[in-house]
């Protein structure tokens, strides 16, 4: 049913695309609705119409209603491609994406190429989930923004906090066996070397992505390793299921993670019991964030029974709406000169700045432990009963990492 | 290393085991209807939804019985009433209406209980620590669950050596056409036993939904290892099944406890000879392990270990 409303919804778009072109300003937004990607994808939409109906009645974008035009790519980059010129054919400038950095790299290069071939007729792609580092390296482009933070991004604010836990002694690697698994461990050894040269890496493992039913194996060689505390950018059932394997072995170490927030994570730790030894690292929590934050977060839970997974998404939209003030202008390009550099208030507080030289999104970061909820906390995860307890802010200073991008500008 | 050793051993065997209480009933359907049942993994993920929307309602044990029987109605109405219509078109038919029954499953799954995994519990009564060896505890739902597949295991040697029932699956197992000959409702044999092999992987599914994680890729995630399982053993034979069983989930074990390369064991000049394969350790190829069995048992020994029939 759902499915059938978003078709419609993507048809009507498309039909009625030209003949309100001049009405709406258009935010494609290109992520999975259908297949394996499909749960992340309808809630990353939710949060866009969300976000929409705000600004819209906040008086929309210069007089303009802000539309969302929901568009399925499967995760697939090709796909998202032809989505984006769907997009571009009914009249959107703007396009947003998330899910698979491979997809990411498609869309930043396609929009790239598009702008360079219809010069006044440019499009920008805001990113907000896809980690890959080589999007604002190598891979950078003026037309593409990123509001998460890049894995090593990520990755510097996680070694930042064990610096300062000195019960850190010994540390086991495992990681998914594909580019994004491949480059956590790389990261993880490389900045935890600089930070704390006597922690002892004890093992690194990579296992094959998303087929393994039973950890059991892997756990119990962290166990033989002595290890007392695990770094890992699982996410999905290979998180919740390396998880359970280690609450049923009575492992004890403590677990720093990228995604054991995700969809089904918080269900997971639940079940395993292993109250405030796993850790998360992102750019936001409901718990400690400012008043006028929390209750939008109440507002998100009451309407749609689920939290708000992505702040960054916020700060995007609301970032966009003061760079179209500020440029009074809806045309991407004067938009995309306002982005760059641009310093604002982040949804969960403090500030955060785009920088110039890739465009990549700087903010605080939380590093988080999930367990009981603990007195003064609002929010749960997932009915489970169990919030999320932030143990350690890194500031957005302490998180810049170093780029290698060297920007064609139009 | 001792420590290392002894777990994987048990954490291999309790695989094994859980390979074996699917891997029995699929042996049996495709040997006995020379079908290779491609939903039979689904039906152990409908034991594991089952048993957990039961055990939710009623608690985990009424469950633990309950979903098993339900699971092989829904089996043996599907064979009855879907694979004995396809039957006259020949295997190949057959082979396709099982593929797409496993899609129908997974999606039907999809549709009902969401794409997230559910919050399925092991009961408060098993949750407690077995045993505490080297440091390591052992989960006494690990023990229940092993004893439940050896108890299986035994009631269906004890079915198939004692009874009048199994003289005749066995018969039909090597001479289908002659039992029919002799006056046996063949169909109604079949339609029994793919009843009590999906029943079987229902039961999988239910002790395993709360040990594993229930969801709905659950079914893709076994599937394939499964008919590693059947072919190794060989066809129709419940022993073979049982011995490859622990064979594939000790080897799996071990070779991820392993770390190995092909570097260490000839010396450097492996990486050269087979590139990025030279590096990685055993631990990491560990998954391709029993799909390299099935290729090597497929040319050096086509019947299998045990099998009585040509694959």
């Amino acid at each position: 049913m759902k499915k059938f409303a978003v078709t419609v919804a993507v048809a009507m778009g498309l039909t009625c695309g030209a003949a309100a072109a001049q009405e709406t300003a258009k935010l494609a937004y290109i992520d999975p609705l259908s297949g394996g990607g499909a749960s992340i994808g309808e809630v990353g939409l939710k949060h866009y119409q969300w976000l929409a109906d705000q600004i819209n009645a906040q008086g929309g974008l210069l007089g303009k209603k802000l539309e969302i035009l929901p568009l399925d790519n499967k995760t697939n980059p090709q796909e998202a491609v032809v989505q984006a010129q769907k997009a571009i054919d009914a009249g959107a400038r703007y396009i947003t994406q998330g899910n698979g950095s491979s997809v990411a790299a498609a869309l930043s290069d396609f929009v790239t190429k598009y702008n360079e071939r219809n010069p006044g007729k440019e499009v920008l792609y805001f990113n907000y989930a896809a980690v890959d580092d080589a999007l604002t390296n190598e891979k950078c482009s003026f037309w593409h923004f990123r509001w998460d933070a890049s894995s090593s991004i990520k990755m510097a604010a996680m070694t930042n906090y064990l610096k300062g836990q000195p019960s850190v002694k010994k540390v086991y690697l495992i990681n998914q066996d594909y580019s994004f698994g491949q480059g956590v461990r790389k990261l993880a050894v490389e900045m935890l070397k600089a930070k704390r040269p006597d922690i002892e890496i004890v093992g690194d493992e990579l296992h094959p992505l998303l087929k393994i039913t039973d950890f059991s194996p892997y756990v119990a060689k962290i166990k033989a390793s002595g290890a007392d505390s695990v770094i890992t950018g699982n996410w999905g059932q290979d998180m919740a299921l390396l998880l359970k394997a280690a609450a049923d072995a009575g492992l004890q170490a403590n677990w720093y993670t990228y995604y054991a927030g995700g969809a089904g994570g918080p269900t997971a730790i639940k079940q395993t019991g292993l109250a405030d030894k796993v850790h998360d690292i992102v750019e936001g929590d409901p718990n400690t964030a400012i008043e006028a934050a929390q209750a939008k977060e109440a507002e998100f839970r009451k309407k749609y029974n689920i939290g708000i997974w992505y702040p960054r998404a916020v700060n995007e939209i609301r970032m966009f709406a003061q760079a179209v003030k500020e440029a009074n202008s809806l045309d991407p390009k004067a938009v995309a000169l306002k982005l760059e550099g641009m310093t604002a208030d982040v949804f969960d507080g403090g500030k955060g700045t785009m920088r110039k030289d890739d465009h990549q999104f700087f903010q605080d970061m939380y590093l988080r432990s999930f367990g009981p909820l603990k007195a003064g906390q609002r929010f749960d995860e997932e009915g489970t009963g169990w919030g999320w307890t932030v143990k350690g802010k890194i500031a957005s200073a302490d998180t810049t990492v170093p780029t290698t991008c060297k920007m064609d500008r139009p | 290393m001792l420590e290392l050793i002894t777990f994987s051993t048990l954490n291999g065997v309790l695989y094994g085991m859980l390979l074996f209480m699917m891997a029995s009933g699929l042996t049996l359907i495709f040997s006995m209807m020379g079908v290779l049942n491609f939903a039979h993994a689904s039906f152990y993920m409908i034991g594991a939804y089952f048993g957990f929307e039961i055990s939710r309602r009623i608690g985990f044990w009424p469950g633990f019985f309950v979903a098993p029987v339900l699971v092989g109605v829904i089996g043996g109405l599907i064979e009855r009433y879907g694979l004995r219509q396809v039957h006259r078109f020949g295997h190949v038919a057959e082979l396709l209406f099982t593929f797409g029954l496993a899609f129908v499953i997974e999606e039907l799954v999809n549709m009902i209980w969401g794409k997230l995994p559910v919050d399925y519990r092991v009961p408060p009564s098993l949750d407690f620590v077995a045993f505490r060896l080297f440091d390591t505890t052992y989960p006494a739902y690990r023990i229940f669950m092993l004893a439940t597949a050896v108890a299986m295991f035994v009631f269906l040697l004890v079915i198939l050596k004692r009874t009048r029932v199994g003289l005749i699956i066995q018969a039909a197992l090597t001479h289908p056409n002659m039992v029919a000959m002799l006056g046996h409702n063949v169909p109604q044999v079949f339609m029994m036993v793919f009843g009590v092999g999906a029943g079987l992987a229902g039961l999988a599914g239910v002790i395993a939904g709360p040990a594993l994680v229930t969801q709905p890729s659950m079914a893709a995630l076994l599937g394939p290892i499964l008919f590693v399982v059947i072919v190794v053993g060989g066809l129709g034979s419940l022993g073979g099944a049982f011995v490859a069983s622990l064979l594939i989930g000790l080897v799996q074990t071990f070779a991820v406890a392993i770390n190995v390369s092909l570097a260490d064991a000839i010396g450097p000049s492996a990486a050269s000879l087979f590139g990025e394969l030279g590096r990685a350790p055993l631990a990491q190829i560990a998954p391709v392990l029993p799909y390299l069995l099935l290729v090597l048992v497929l040319i050096f020994r086509p019947r299998g270990l045990f099998g009585t029939r040509e694959t």
